[in-house]
Order: structure tokens, then sequence, then C-alpha cells
């Protein structure tokens, strides 16, 4: 084990860890506001690097259709909705506006051949698709719920997750992808070569945590989200809309978990259901920083991404093992330093 | 004119119903395939091969009731019992997986039903036990592979080899059988690195096998799992021998390595290569029909698991025949004979070989089960 080695591994935990603190943050995020533990979060990753890929290896694109589908869902969930409120059913500008969006990018992601249209592009169509996906999860399966216990919102999020692993089967296929790199070569810093990849993943976590910390603290909406976080009965007294608050939360979840699985598809090989295991390291960030701070949930994950490497170094079998493992003496930490201050849920 | 079409349709619909009419006599054949879950990559072609095997033997119809196991043990011991209970199957073909076939063989044992298994642990078949005998593999065992590819690495004078399996039974058998022949043949297993599936990067595996520098590389994961190691140590600067195991014989590993799997070495069935086989192989025609079969039903060219399920078809279609002189089909008789009957096949050609099964061996597959292929040109190669 020599410098160069630690300085392998280290980029190669950072990678990943950037990725794991980008999807604790968005596990946070929603867990805050609408105290729904996002086990789906993995498959925004998945369907996203599996949809890239599609484009670029010419195979039909088939997430419009899921999309769309489920848009139409919510707009007759919003009908029914409209239906038992006024007694007369009403359609909703936005549900259509819902539909017809999911129908024309169905249509563009069917005849338009995105293959050589560029990665930029190809990434934009991609999480065209995959933000309002988010929208319309929360729409159909959470929002008729949204006031249950957080155990029987935590059982729908597993069944979302189980029933979309059996869709992304369906559209993708049980054989693995992995999509052309952003940019060839890379950056040499002394003796180490520094991945072009690397450099655009850790550049782009980034710039996004900059911009989700200068959304929340800075813009009205972002204020919103964050006292709905911290009390939703009195965010909802002041005027602010819990559906409004559970639908961005879910749009960003998706908006982060898609660029998420952009930024990975490069680097490894993804299969329908590898989402789930990425998204449990972030989980594990998460956890780390209590459920309740951003900061030390990212500084977890990115231990988690280190923690990761070097004992894979060591003892490749028990790497999970010991990833997972990590999270006992966080816990018995916490329940130690903190007298049941979270009983209250 | 329409009248003359309905009554000729009539009189053949009732024909057809007077032929199926001692349908009660039967061959019932039970299928239990992973075509959802994490193996589904292996079950779905297996599914797909199941409209393909023969539908008529000795007079018989035979009837396949497919079931799939979602690549969960406990779904497959399930669905073993209902084909055996409610079905009265006198042959089961499946299950997908390794573990999934470990857990069910005393089940088809205890009813005394032969399992003709298509997955990829040589355990199932070895060593042979009482309950064993009722199980038949369609795949090469692991050792005639690694067979063929300890003898290349001898003849290139390879010294020292690094390991990288995955951590799951397949890898296990392998690191078991190859460094067991690799000790024979005094080539050094330097190092052995595992990893999952699902994992996003290998280079901490990739970076300890380069510190041992190994002459050659052995990789060991099934599926498209395969590729992943090989591109990092390639990304890694790695130019020596690469060898991969019958696991990665899919189109998918040309289409995920591209240039970075230029060179590799694989022993696997002549599926991959069977343009280029002598038309002397005894496998060439069967192979070729099956894959025309196959691509003309589904639009794409079967993966080799597909071939192992087909295989089992072409085992029952030789010894159904001998085993209904033992009794009716439905009886206990007529499977013990079965199993009696698939244990006598002898040099039967099908996709992937051919099969000389003994009472001691269960697989029966000798060198003609296997070619030593090579990517030469992004595309595979046999090597001469």
């Amino acid at each position: 084990m020599n410098f160069q080695i630690v300085m392998l591994l280290g980029q190669d935990g950072i990678t990943n860890g950037a990725i794991y603190a980008l999807l604790a943050l968005s596990i946070l995020l929603v867990f805050t506001v609408t105290r729904i533990l996002l086990i789906p979060q993995g498959e925004f990753v998945a369907f996203a690097a599996l949809t890239m890929a599609a484009m670029q290896g010419g195979t039909p694109v088939r997430l419009g259709w899921l999309l769309l589908a489920l848009s139409a869902a919510a707009m007759v969930m919003d009908i029914h909705a409209a239906w038992r409120r006024d007694g007369r059913p009403a359609v909703r500008r936005g549900s259509v506006l819902g539909v017809g969006y999911a129908a024309a990018l169905t249509a563009l992601t069917t005849l338009v051949p995105l293959g050589d249209a560029g990665v930029a592009v190809q990434a934009l169509v991609t999480m065209a698709l995959i933000v309002p996906l988010g929208l319309a999860l929360y729409r159909v399966f959470y929002q008729p719920i949204a006031a249950a216990h957080p155990l029987v919102l935590l059982i729908v999020s597993i069944a979302v997750h189980v029933v979309l692993v059996g869709i992304g089967l369906l559209m993708f296929g049980p054989e693995g992808a992995r999509t052309e790199p952003f940019s060839d070569g890379g950056l040499r810093l002394g003796m180490v070569m520094l991945n072009s990849q690397t450099i655009w993943v850790v550049a782009v976590s980034l710039g996004l945590i900059l911009g989700l910390y200068l959304f929340f603290e800075r813009s009205l909406y972002g204020k919103a989200l964050r006292a709905a976080a911290v009390n939703r009965l009195g965010a909802e007294l002041v005027g602010i809309s819990p559906e409004l608050a559970g639908k961005a939360s879910f749009a960003l979840a998706a908006l982060i978990g898609s660029l998420s699985g952009i930024l990975i598809a490069p680097i490894t090989t993804i299969y329908y259901d590898s989402g789930f295991i990425i998204s449990l390291k972030g989980f594990v960030g998460a956890i780390i920083g209590g459920l309740a701070s951003y900061p030390v949930a990212a500084l977890g994950a990115l231990l988690i991404g280190q923690a990761e490497s070097f004992s894979t170094f060591w003892a490749s079998s028990y790497k999970e093992v010991i990833v997972f493992t990590l999270i006992l003496p966080v816990l018995v930490w916490r329940s130690l330093s903190h007298h049941g201050a979270e009983d209250e849920e | 004119m329409f009248a003359k079409k309905l009554a000729v349709s009539l009189l053949f619909g009732a024909l057809a119903a007077g032929a199926a009419a001692p349908a009660d006599a039967q061959v019932k054949v039970g299928v239990v395939t992973s075509s959802t879950g994490p193996i589904a990559l292996v079950g779905i072609p297996q599914k797909n091969s199941v409209p393909l095997l023969p539908t008529s033997v000795g007079g018989q119809s035979v009837q396949y009731i497919t079931l799939d196991d979602g690549s969960d043990p406990t779904a497959t011991v399930a669905a073993f019992k209902k084909l055996i209970t409610e079905e009265k199957v006198d042959a089961i073909i499946g299950p997908s997986g390794s573990p999934n076939a470990m857990g069910v063989i005393q089940f088809a044992a205890e009813a005394g039903v032969p399992m003709l298994a298509p997955v990829g642990t040589a355990a199932v078949v070895l060593p042979m036990t009482e309950q064993k005998k009722w199980v038949f593999k369609t795949t090469q065992n692991d050792d005639l592979i690694a067979e063929a590819l300890l003898a290349h690495m001898e003849k290139i004078g390879i010294k020292s080899v690094g390991f990288i399996g995955t951590a799951d039974p397949y890898g296990d058998n392998w690191l078991k059988v190859f460094g067991e022949g690799a000790a024979k043949r005094g080539i050094k297993l330097l190092a052995s690195e595992r990893f999952q599936r699902q994992d996003t990067s290998l280079t901490a595996q990739g970076l300890k096998i380069l510190s041992a520098s190994p002459d050659a590389v052995l990789i060991a994961a099934p599926g498209s799992s395969s590729v992943l190691p090989q591109t990092t140590l390639y990304d890694q600067g790695y130019r020596g021998k690469v060898y991969q195991t019958h696991g990665a014989a899919l189109p998918d590993f040309l289409k995920l390595g591209g240039k970075k799997v230029e060179g590799t070495i694989l022993a696997a069935s002549l599926m991959l290569v069977l343009d280029q086989v002598p038309d002397s192989h005894p496998s060439k025609k069967i192979a070729s029909d099956y894959v025309a079969a196959y691509e003309k039903q589904n639009g794409s060219k079967p993966a080799t698991f597909g071939a192992n399920v087909y295989d089992a078809g072409l085992l029952l279609e030789r010894a159904i025949p001998v085993a209904l002189k033992g009794g009716e089909p439905g009886s206990a008789a007529f499977r013990g004979a079965l199993r009696d009957a698939l244990e006598q096949v002898k040099e039967l050609p099908a996709t992937q070989g051919v099969y000389n099964l003994t009472a001691a061996d269960h697989s029966g597959f000798d060198e003609r089960g296997r070619e030593l292929i090579t990517v030469s040109g992004g595309k595979w190669t046999l090597v001469k």
C-alpha cells in the first residue's frame, strides 16, 4: 500500500461518496418535509442511467409510457377528488397539462432517435422525464395518505419501490448498461491521474449542493419548504400548502436522483435493480446525520464512500458488511446522547 | 365460399379435437424459471425457449406448464410442490438459479420426479447421492471449462494468475475448481478478489490485482457483471491476458466492453461462434436451428441460458419413448423409467455439445461441449 494506491482509493471513495451525499440530501429533504422515507429514490438513479443508455444504444426508450400512465392516473384522481369535494367532477388545468406533457415527451422519445443528439441533450431529456415522474409518484401514491403515520408511509414506500423495480425490468430488460463518458482524458496532478468523470461528479455535486443551499436560504419557496419541515401544522396555518411542499420535495428528489444516475452511468454498469443498494448507502449517510442535519448527512455519505473504497481493498468479500456495520456505532451513540427526544412521532 | 371455408375449418377443428382426445395420457412437464428478480437475465431466455420445446414425442403429446419463481428459492420450492402435487408432472425443467436448484433437489427426489436443471453449479449433480440421482444438469461443469482455460494458459507460458470473482456460489466454485487445477499445473494464484454484481466501482479490487502483477487475470462472473472488472483493469493500465468463464458468453459482453475487452480468452459452448465451427461438429446444425427459431419468435438472439433449457427438451425427447415401455405417463412407474432412460442417454447431440450420461455423471459433456473463443476485432472468434 503506497501513496499512489491511497490516492486512487481516495479518489474512488470521493466519486462514490459524492453520489451518496446527493442521495442522502434528497432522502433527508423528502423525510423532513413529508415524513416519507423515500425508498424508491434509487429507482430515479437507475431509471435515469438506463434511459440515457437506451438513447445512446438506440433501443426504445419506454420511460415515457410509465410517466404517461402515472399522469393519467393522477388526472383521474384529481377528477375524483374534485367530485368528492364539490359534488361534481371537474378537470384541473394542471393535470391536463401533465398528461399533455407526458404524451408529448413519450412521442418525442419514441419517434425521434436521440442517439446522436449529444450528452447534454440526452441528459436534459432524461431529467425532463424523471422529474415529473417524481411529481406523479407523489400525487398518485402519497398525497391521498399524506397525513398517515410514518410507518404507513414507509410501507407504501417499500411497495412503490418493489413495483418500480418490476416495471424497470419490463422497461429496460435484465441486462446491465453503461453510457459514454462525458469527456475523455483526465487531469494529471503530480503522480496521480484524476479521472475526468470524477471531476464531473465532484463539480456537479458541489454545484448542486450550493444550489440547494441558495434555494433554501434565499428563495421564498425554499423557506416555505423549510417551514413545512420544521412544523407541518404551523406551516399550513400560515398558508403553505402541504400538497405543494410534498410535490416540490419529490420533484427535487427526482431531479437529484436523475442527476446522480446520469453522473454514474459512465463509470459503472447499472442494472434495473441497482438503484436500491446505491440509495441505501445514501440512506446510511442520512442516518448518520440523524435524519435531521444536512451537513452531517453529506459528511456521513462521504465517509461511507471512503469506508467502502478502502474496505474493498483490504477485504473485498466483506465490503458490504463493513459499510453497513458502520451504522451500528452511530445508532448506539445517537441513542445514548439523545434521551428519546425523537419519540414524539 | 365463406361457408365452405367455415366447414373446412370446422372439420379440421373436429379432427384436431379428436386427435387431442386421448390427452389424459399425455406427458406433462413442469418448467420453473426465474423470469423476474435478480437473475432474470438467465430466466428470460429460458422462459422464451419453452415454446420451442418438442410438443409431441413417441406418439404422445407433451404439455409444458411454466411457472416463475421470481429468483426466490422459497418460491422455487412452492412452484415445485405445486407442479408435483397439483399438476402431477412427469418431469421438471428448471429452476434457473443454483441456490434455487439446491433447495428443491430433496422434493424432486422424494416425489420421484426427474429434474433437469439448467444451472451453473456442479454441486447439483456432484458428489452423486441417493437424492441427486433424480437430477440431471444441462450445462457444462465448471471444471470442464476451467481445464480448457488452464491448458491455454500453460500453452502460452503463463506462470501466475490473479482471480476476480463474484461473491456468490458461482465465484466460490470457480475459485475452488480453478485454484485446484492451477496448483496441479504449477500456475501460481497470486490474488483472489471478490465483488457484488451491483457494485458501482471495482477500483480497489483492480488495484489489489495490479499490485500483485500476475501474468494473467481470470474473471469469474455471470452475465454482464463480468465486464466491469475487465474494463476497470484496462483503465488502470493492466495489459496482461484476461480470461473469462462461460458466464461471460453473451452478446452484451461485447456491447458493454467495447474495445477494452479485445483479446479476452474464454471457453464456452459453440453458440457464440456458430458460423466458424466446421460443419462436421455434431452440435452445429441443432444449435443453428435453435438460434434461428428463437430469433424468429423473439426478435433477438438467445443467451446460452435458453439453450440449456432447449437441451433439456432434447434429452426428454430421447428418453420419453424408452420410458413409455415402463409405464403410462402420469404414473410413478413412468417417472422411474424416465429417470433410468435419461441416465442411459448416449451420444445425444444438442445445442451445447454431446451428452453421454452415466450413473455417475449426470452432466455428461466432453470436450465437444466447449470451444476456446477470443475477442478479435470486436467479434467472437474461434481460437484455432
